[in-house]
């Protein structure tokens, strides 16, 4: 069925409320509004009490959660923009990321955190950071990065079914695209990439928002005679570094492209990975990211620090000239 | 003289006491790797409050949260075993004296966030009203941790989604090495009601008193689905953990406080022969626990990454 991206994440809540009888979904404006982006539309009318309005208290909401799920239910919590975990995150690293651990594993917390991310124009300072690096670091986090109307649904289901605690990280820049989704397939199990468009020369992994531009990228490319394989990493936690591994060492070049700031970004981690299991078969490693920087308010301003399909295409070219030197 | 009931709270209070200061001496020969917090002075509350609450009641504390755990019936050989680092069926030493826990007793852990277990036992309580059963969560803070923005955010929320919780505060006099009315501009019982929660004041020094507080207090937060605050008034008579030598403390300051010394107030009513013989008791039973927590193995090296995640 084709739905919008949003629409698909209505449809996994909606899937988990019906089959799933201890979800329930809380977070700000969730219920009597319908979510600020609509992505618990309709669910409060369906499912009655399940779907509750809270406070604007983001560290109260994860820690509230973190209180149904020890007890069994599975909570899916809205944080409206993933700048707004930050205030969570005592409850998010300490507290939920712990509890499976330091209790030898008699308590668990099968939460869901979703909210979204990342810039759209004007979006400025604290409604635009890519902040998945963070939350991979912690043991204990699965995160999700879905890039598609069917990833939002599957990635989301799979997260929803999952015994420990998952932050799906949503594209608000997405939320409008259409995509067929497979409302009726198995649920997946979280983790693994996906190898989106196959080539010899290059692999670009990225993930979310980033997907649909490096795709565009390797298009653009294709009329050069350039042959791009583009991985869509999925999850930021667990990194599938058998599938990135396996396709750099096909093509001995390695662009990681994402939309957070460079330094300390997740690319970092995904080269590392690569570089260990590929060895000198890894001949060039290029990062494209957003600069160290802010975000700014002016689309102007904005424009000039983010990753576009251009920056991409030229990343992938310097990568295949044959003077450029690796990032050793 | 006096009632049968009174030698069972000393027998526990004691029992407390003794463990809290076993594990000061476990701290000072290195035996115990790092710090630990104790609730010396306060033993009156845990006490009091688990002889009134329900037995599938949630209960959360803090660091100084031993008493809670003991008082909740977690095996003491468990939890000096945990303490010690080694095997135990608490937390196979991944949590130790700070984050000990025991859900299958109801004790649901400990923290060093010291506001941070509130809204876990909002969401216990919201859970209880989903499944419809009778559980009313306890959660035990201190003065301190009133300052905590968690608090704040957690106290409005079980208001406004009728959350019936037992929000309790343990106001010991310090908030960690600073006295409490130094940096609390209104105490617990007097934020209550600008969230709409009933405060009640209670002596925390007194095992009876905090059981009839709590009981009455748990039927109206069940019944009426909605957190109640109490305030616990109590003196710490020891330091914030185990190295603090409190130097910040006023000449003559432990000695009246002393006093009050819930012990020594439960003790007034129990005739020295039958004293004697309760404290004779817990310590040949603490003695025994530890011998049989020191002999437990060391956790397996290899497991240590165990439990990360439910699977894989």
């Amino acid at each position: 069925m084709e739905l919008t991206y949003i629409r698909a994440v209505n449809a996994a809540l909606g899937w988990a409320l019906r089959e799933l009888p201890d979800t329930v979904v809380l977070g700000e404006d969730v219920a009597i509004p319908g979510g600020p982006f609509g992505a618990t539309k309709g669910l409060r009318d369906e499912f009655g009490a399940r779907v509750f309005d809270t406070p604007i208290s983001e560290s109260a909401m994860v820690g509230t959660a973190l209180g149904m799920a020890l007890d069994g239910m599975r909570p899916v919590v809205e944080v409206m923009y993933g700048d707004f975990l930050l205030v969570a995150m005592d409850q998010i690293v300490n507290q939920v990321a712990n509890t499976h651990y330091v209790s030898n594993g008699q308590l668990r917390a099968p939460l869901v955190i979703r909210t979204q991310h990342g810039s759209t124009p004007g979006s400025c300072a604290q409604h635009s950071q890519s902040l998945e690096a963070l939350f991979a670091h912690v043991p204990g986090l699965r995160v999700g990065l879905p890039a598609t109307p069917d990833d939002a649904y599957q990635m989301l289901r799979a997260a929803l079914v999952s015994d420990d605690p998952v932050l799906i990280m949503e594209s608000r820049r997405l939320y409008p695209l259409k995509g067929e989704v497979d409302v009726d397939a198995d649920v997946q199990a979280v983790g693994a990439a996906r190898v989106v468009r196959p080539g010899r020369d290059v692999t670009i992994v990225t993930w979310g928002t980033l997907v649909a531009p490096c795709l565009e990228a390797a298009g653009v490319l294709a009329g050069d005679g350039i042959e791009t394989e583009v991985v869509d990493l999925r999850w930021a936690a667990p990194i599938d570094a058998v599938t990135v591994a396996a396709s750099a060492s096909r093509t001995g070049r390695l662009v990681v492209v994402h939309e957070a700031n460079r330094t300390g970004g997740l690319g970092a981690e995904v080269v590392a990975e690569a570089a260990e299991r590929v060895g000198t078969r890894l001949r060039t490693i290029r990062r494209v990211a957003t600069r160290d920087v802010r975000m700014p308010a002016s689309p102007a301003l904005s424009r000039a620090v983010l990753p576009s399909t251009e920056t991409v295409v030229d990343a992938v070219r310097e990568a295949l000239t044959p003077t450029s030197a690796s990032s050793s | 003289m006096g009632d049968p009931q009174d030698q069972n709270w000393y027998a526990a209070m004691y029992r407390i006491r003794r463990v809290e200061e076993t594990l000061l001496d476990l701290v000072r020969q290195r035996e115990i790797a790092g710090s630990v917090h104790l609730c010396i002075g306060q033993e009156a509350i845990p006490v009091g409050a688990c002889a009134a609450i329900g037995p599938d009641d949630p209960v959360i504390a803090t660091y100084r949260g031993h008493g809670w755990a003991l008082a909740r019936g977690v095996p003491l050989v468990e939890l000096l075993a945990e303490t010690l680092g080694r095997s135990s069926t608490l937390n196979g030493g991944r949590g130790g004296s700070a984050y000990l826990s025991g859900p299958q007793y109801g004790f649901f852990g400990e923290n060093s966030i010291v506001g941070a277990g509130v809204p876990m036992a909002v969401g216990l309580a919201l859970s209880a009203s989903f499944q419809g059963v009778d559980r009313v969560p306890v959660v035990s803070i201190g003065d301190g941790a009133l300052n905590q923005g968690v608090v704040h955010e957690s106290l409005n929320m079980a208001a406004v989604l009728n959350a019936g919780l037992l929000v309790l505060v343990e106001n010991n006099g310090y908030a960690e090495m600073t006295p409490s009315d130094a940096l609390t501009a209104v105490p617990a019982a007097a934020r209550a009601p600008a969230y709409g929660i009933e405060p009640v004041e209670v002596d925390g020094n007194d095992p009876a008193a905090m059981a009839r507080c709590v009981s009455s207090a748990r039927a109206a937060a069940r019944s009426d689905r909605r957190p109640i605050l109490i305030e616990a008034h109590t003196r710490r008579l020891g330091g914030h953990y185990s190295g603090d030598v409190q130097h910040y403390r006023p000449a003559g300051e432990l000695d009246e406080w002393r006093v009050g010394d819930p012990l020594t107030r439960a003790a007034q009513s129990i005739g020295p022969g039958d004293l004697a013989g309760i404290r004779n008791q817990v310590d040949r039973e603490i003695e025994t626990a530890l011998g049989q927590a020191r002999e437990r193995s060391l956790p397996d090296p290899s497991t240590a990454t165990d439990h990360v995640y439910t699977t894989g």
